[in-house]
């Protein structure tokens, strides 16, 4: 199987993958915690949180991956402090390609996870404190379940993001093979070089592959979580 | 176990101010729709804050406003069944009612999964999805679920207000059930006089945000000065009464403490132990013990009191036994028959005029 595809086009794909998913694993708990907050949360300056979410969706990205690069970069102010005090690297680093991927997926999952809070009847919530549980207790057994729809749609919605990004990260991470070159960026490679228009197009098709199989998934997920918080 | 309950809070136009003590058993809080009953229940489970006063059950500070106690909503330990039901779409049945009982504390006592289930007839659709049920069996549900969670005492918010007259028919009983054989005390918040007549065991009538009598059912409804909040037609006296014996001829015979009373076949078993209302309006009041009347009710009765209204009519309250009764007469027949009180009469009541909701148990 993996000889339709080429070894640098076969890392770009795998480098892909593995960015969005922890990407998405890890903006999802913020994202939630977020959209609480968005959703039920009554608070100075909810709305400067709520514009910073979305900024990523208005920027150019290019303007979010320089941002990125000029904080999270070796001598950015939190950059810096990361490499002093983890030793972690971000920039020309996979890890950076993550943290680019997961800013510019955020505003996405927030939406849609914040949909699903306020779906949620908050009389429901009221009921099972009456019974005796505390808040903890009710969001974990009453407002988590119930929002698991908007949850994976806003999961999916993250990862197909990640998939897709390209500005951020290549102005952040570059575009190294083997390191920091995803599927966007190997296909922005190849038709840069001549004779590399079959390779784009297979990872075209692949990106293509990815996105439908994500979408029907989530789509399955979605309605048969949907079937169950309506009751049936 | 009783319930401590003296609070102030801004309310609409008026301000709520509302103090009284709930014993056990089922007390309810009555009156029209926007006179401050929700307000009340909603402060005592802790959904709202009252501006000032004190909340109290069986010693136990819930609400403090000068000393700044408020126990949060989910350390009360008050079963709250709402209108509307709530129960989780995502659980099952089974889910709903166990639910609560993770957070009562180990030691508390209180009836089990299978006595509730037994008590609200809930088996067969322990394992259905809340979506699959109808309104009330919804209700018995969050009814079960609310017992289930231990609670000091069961709060219920018109808890048959959004059912249609035959489902409200089919939750009384168990209402009564639960009054009668658990010594969960209620606080059960209605505008429905029948069923404060068929399930309370004291009153506490709220007018404008204050409290305008507070009693034992029996005296609250006997009481010809409540018929104005009650209305004239829906006004009527509680008797209670022991069943007899049942007739071939489809009437049921029951002992109250005036005499007999023959009503419709009522479905009890003997010796049962019910109460019956008897609406004003469909009581006639005689001087002399009549003759040759259709009706066999026929009690002796002495004229305690009599209230007459702007219009043409007049009610006259009657001792009965150890029961009171309550007749709504016009003016002009008060006045021909020499009415007031000390009057010995007899109060005549047909039989059909008793509608089988307006007998129920205890």
């Amino acid at each position: 199987m993996s000889d339709w595809l080429g070894p640098q086009e076969w890392q770009a794909v795998a480098l892909s993958l593995k960015v969005s998913l922890w990407a998405t694993l890890i903006s999802l708990p913020l994202g939630v915690l977020v959209a609480y907050a968005l959703a039920r949360g009554s608070f100075r300056g909810k709305q400067v949180l709520n514009g910073l979410v979305h900024l990523p969706l208005i920027l150019p990205p290019v303007v979010t991956g320089y941002l990125l690069l000029l904080t999270f970069g070796r001598r950015g102010l939190i950059g810096g402090w990361l490499e002093e005090t983890f030793g972690l690297v971000l920039a020309f680093r996979w890890t950076g390609a993550v943290l680019a991927a997961a800013i510019m997926a955020f505003p996405l999952m927030v939406r849609a996870i914040r949909l699903g809070i306020e779906a949620v009847d908050p009389k429901l919530e009221q009921a099972a404190a009456t019974l005796g549980a505390s808040r903890l207790w009710v969001f974990a057994t009453i407002t988590l379940p119930l929002i698991l729809p908007g949850l994976i749609t806003g999961a999916v919605l993250g990862f197909a993001k990640a998939m897709g990004e390209f500005g951020a990260t290549i102005t952040f991470v570059s575009n190294i093979p083997g390191q920091t070159q995803t599927l966007p960026s190997a296909v922005y490679t190849f038709l840069q070089v001549p004779g590399g228009e079959a390779s784009a197009l297979r990872l075209v098709g692949v990106s293509v592959g990815i996105a439908m199989a994500a979408l029907l998934a989530s789509e399955l997920l979605a309605r048969r979580a949907a079937k169950r918080v309506a009751g049936q | 176990m009783s319930l401590s309950v003296d609070i102030t809070h801004p309310f609409g136009a008026f301000t709520l101010r509302v103090a009284f003590e709930a014993p056990g058993g089922i007390t309810a809080l009555f009156g029209r729709s926007g006179t401050g009953k929700t307000t009340v229940v909603n402060a005592v489970a802790g959904l709202l804050r009252p501006k000032a006063g004190r909340i109290t059950i069986s010693g136990e500070v819930l609400f403090d406003a000068n000393k700044g106690i408020s126990l949060p909503l989910y350390q009360r330990r008050l079963g709250y069944v709402f209108q509307d039901g709530r129960l989780f779409p995502h659980m099952s049945v089974r889910q709903n009612l166990t639910y609560g009982g993770r957070f009562a504390p180990k030691q508390s006592t209180g009836p089990g999964l299978d006595e509730v289930c037994d008590l609200l007839g809930l088996d067969a659709l322990l394992e259905r999805r809340p979506g699959a049920l109808s309104g009330g069996e919804k209700q018995r549900v969050a009814i079960g679920r609310a017992l289930l969670s231990r609670p000091r005492m069961l709060l219920m918010d018109e808890p048959l207000a959004a059912l249609d007259s035959a489902r409200k028919e089919e939750i009384l009983p168990f209402l009564e059930r639960l009054r009668d054989h658990t010594d969960v005390p209620m606080l059960y918040v209605s505008h429905s006089v029948s069923e404060v007549a068929r399930l309370a065991t004291s009153v506490v009538v709220l007018e404008d945000g204050k409290v305008a009598r507070f009693g034992t059912a029996e005296r609250v409804l006997s009481d010809p000065d409540m018929v104005r909040q009650i209305g004239v037609r829906e006004a009527g006296a509680v008797l209670h009464a022991t069943l007899a014996r049942h007739h071939e001829d489809g009437l049921s015979e029951l002992s109250v403490s005036g005499g007999r009373l023959f009503l419709p076949h009522t479905g009890m078993a003997i010796g049962a132990t019910t109460r019956v209302r008897v609406l004003a309006k469909d009581v006639i009041v005689a001087r002399g013990k009549p003759d040759g009347l259709s009706a066999l009710n026929i009690l002796p009765a002495e004229i305690l009191a009599l209230r007459g209204g702007t219009g043409p009519g007049v009610i006259v309250q009657m001792q009965c036994g150890k029961d009171r009764l309550l007749a709504r007469i016009t003016r002009r027949s008060a006045d021909a028959l020499a009415l007031e009180p000390g009057v010995r009469v007899h109060a005549v009541i047909k039989s059909v005029s008793i509608a089988r909701t307006d007998i129920g148990t205890g």
